[in-house]
């Protein structure tokens, strides 16, 4: 009914303006045409894009079927067009939330299973249990803080972790990972890492004599607001969530944000940049150096600290070591020594299970 | 450097057996990326040096089991989220890998980079004659520009025949929600 349809949309209004992508009163419908002219009708279909059809499959050959999720506001326009074309259908999925419903449950009636008394570092978790499991770190370790460094374009808090047994602003190490939302294996593995460390301690002569020296400072999830992303809409999202004015198109790289080569030299030659100055691409380096705020938070922190000797960041997948420059391809100061604590650091990596990462300056080995 | 032409590379490779790490089979390859026209595949010629495994068994295994399936196989998200494959969809996943290996080599340039990231979609069409046909929904991942690009294909497969891509298209925008 009209009644109906007017709640639909105002309630999918209402979810988006909430940030919540719900597919209720959305359906799935396969849909059978018979020759090249229902075919055409099914593309001209697919160009109207007030309807915000999702194809599924798109309609390419007679033989083949078209599935199309269809949002509930457009569901009635979309039936009665069909039917006045004689075209045919089935419904595949009645209802898409009840069926994201039950997979959302299923995925935590497994992690129940796995979870026993303590966090399973093994396994990828929400951003809300990685944030969690930081507080409990830092509560079972006394030279254990989690610290607030700033806040994401969604206002989500930025939250590092600071190893330190004493001193005063003693020379630190930096980590972040997921600095790129969807290598979801980086902010596991860097919550392995502070596990392992802060568990070491005390125990393993390696890490006692590091962290009685040095600080460290762990940021296991730069991306924050790409990273609930990447779990509620996306799996795919790569970049920040902020708005690009003027474009359709959400969120900057922020591996591209920094203040360093910004916005220039390509890493390849054409066609192929190593950033982009369109807001739809993956590499998109925004419209200004530190624009977005967890890029200018971290940069911030580490000017303000003062005292930095290393700087480590984690991505996923290729199994690379690498050091400056990726912006320009002329050797940094310290490249032998870089070389040399590369070379070693992938040997002790392949020790443990044979893993080999190719080793060298960003520019010529990516 | 061929004047005119374009850009050969000799490769020599180390071919490993996914299933079996221990396997591996030497290959010298010729890759000429053409000047100009970006839309044409690299020429590509090789050699095995040696024998790939045979895979009758399995294949003879696979085939049966899709054969007598009562309902077209229908699948999503492989891997899922957390990179799992489940073991029935173990076959799937490497003709998948297979046959995206096509899109890839038709696709590539000297500044690309193309994998398979995930397999969106497969849903088995049935056919009357002796093939199994697959219509898949990729997700491609590029390297460089970061891009995941969604692409369909159509894939024939059977055990004697190998995989076959009959139809490609690569799909418009970014892989969404």
């Amino acid at each position: 009914t009209a009644t109906m349809r007017l709640l639909l949309i105002l309630s999918a209004l209402l979810g988006a303006c909430l940030g919540l992508e719900t597919f209720e009163g959305h359906q799935v419908l396969r849909i059978n045409p018979k020759d090249e002219e229902q075919l055409g009708q099914l593309q001209f279909l697919e160009s109207l894009e007030h309807l915000e059809l999702d194809f599924w499959i798109s309609p390419s050959a007679p033989a083949l079927p078209v599935d199309v999720r269809i949002p509930a506001g457009s569901l009635q326009s979309v039936k009665a067009f069909l039917e006045s074309q004689g075209i045919g259908y089935s419904i595949l999925i009645e209802d898409l939330q009840d069926v994201l419903d039950k997979e959302k449950q299923d995925m935590a009636e497994s992690a129940q299973r796995e979870r026993s008394a303590s966090f399973d570092f093994g396994s990828y978790h929400t951003l809300d249990d990685i944030y969690g499991e930081l507080d409990h770190l830092a509560s079972e370790h006394s030279f254990v803080e989690k610290i607030q460094i700033g806040e994401s374009y969604e206002k989500r808090p930025l939250y590092a972790l600071k190893f330190s047994t004493g001193g005063s602003a003693r020379p630190a190490i930096w980590l972040d990972a997921g600095i790129h939302s969807r290598e979801w294996v980086t902010q596991a593995s860097a919550l392995w890492i502070a596990n392992q460390i802060a568990s070491s301690y005390g125990t393993d002569s390696f890490v006692t004599s590091l962290l009685d020296k040095m600080d460290l400072f762990l940021l296991p999830v730069a991306n924050p607001d790409g990273f609930v992303y990447t779990h509620t809409s996306n799996r795919m999202w790569r970049k920040t969530r902020s708005k690009n004015p003027g474009s359709v198109c959400f969120g900057v790289d922020p591996n591209r944000n920094w203040d360093a080569g910004f916005g220039g030299c390509p890493l390849l030659a054409p066609p192929g940049p190593g950033a982009s100055n369109k807001p739809c691409s993956d590499s998109y380096h925004g419209p200004s150096a530190n624009s977005e705020v967890e890029v200018r938070s971290v940069a911030d922190f580490i000017k303000n600290h003062g005292n930095f000797k290393a700087f480590l960041t984690l991505h996923s997948y290729s199994q690379l070591l690498m050091y400056p420059y990726g912006y320009k391809c002329t050797r940094p100061n310290d490249y032998a020594e870089l070389e040399s604590l590369g070379r070693a650091a992938a040997n002790a990596i392949k020790s443990v299970y044979g893993t080999t990462f190719q080793v060298g300056p960003i520019c010529t080995t990516i | 450097d061929i004047k005119d032409v374009g850009h050969k590379y000799h490769l020599e490779l180390e071919l490993e057996d996914e299933l079996d790490k221990d396997s591996t089979v030497n290959c010298t390859a010729e890759v000429l990326y053409h000047l100009g026209n970006k839309n044409v595949a690299p020429d590509v010629q090789f050699t095995l040096e040696g024998e790939l495994k045979s895979t009758e068994e399995a294949d003879h295994v696979f085939y049966t089991r899709i054969r007598s399936l009562e309902k077209e196989l229908e699948a999503e998200n492989i891997p899922d989220s957390h990179g799992h494959v489940p073991p029935e969809l173990q076959p799937l996943h490497l003709l998948a890998w297979a046959a995206s290996g096509f899109l890839v080599w038709q696709n590539s340039t000297e500044n690309t980079q193309l994998q398979l990231a995930q397999v969106k979609r497969v849903k088995q069409v049935r056919r009357s004659d002796k093939y199994l046909q697959f219509d898949f929904q990729v997700l491609l991942h590029e390297m460089v520009s970061q891009e995941i690009i969604p692409w369909e294909m159509t894939v024939l497969w059977h055990p004697r025949d190998g995989v076959q891509v009959t139809r490609e298209s690569r799909q418009p925008g970014h892989s969404s929600g």
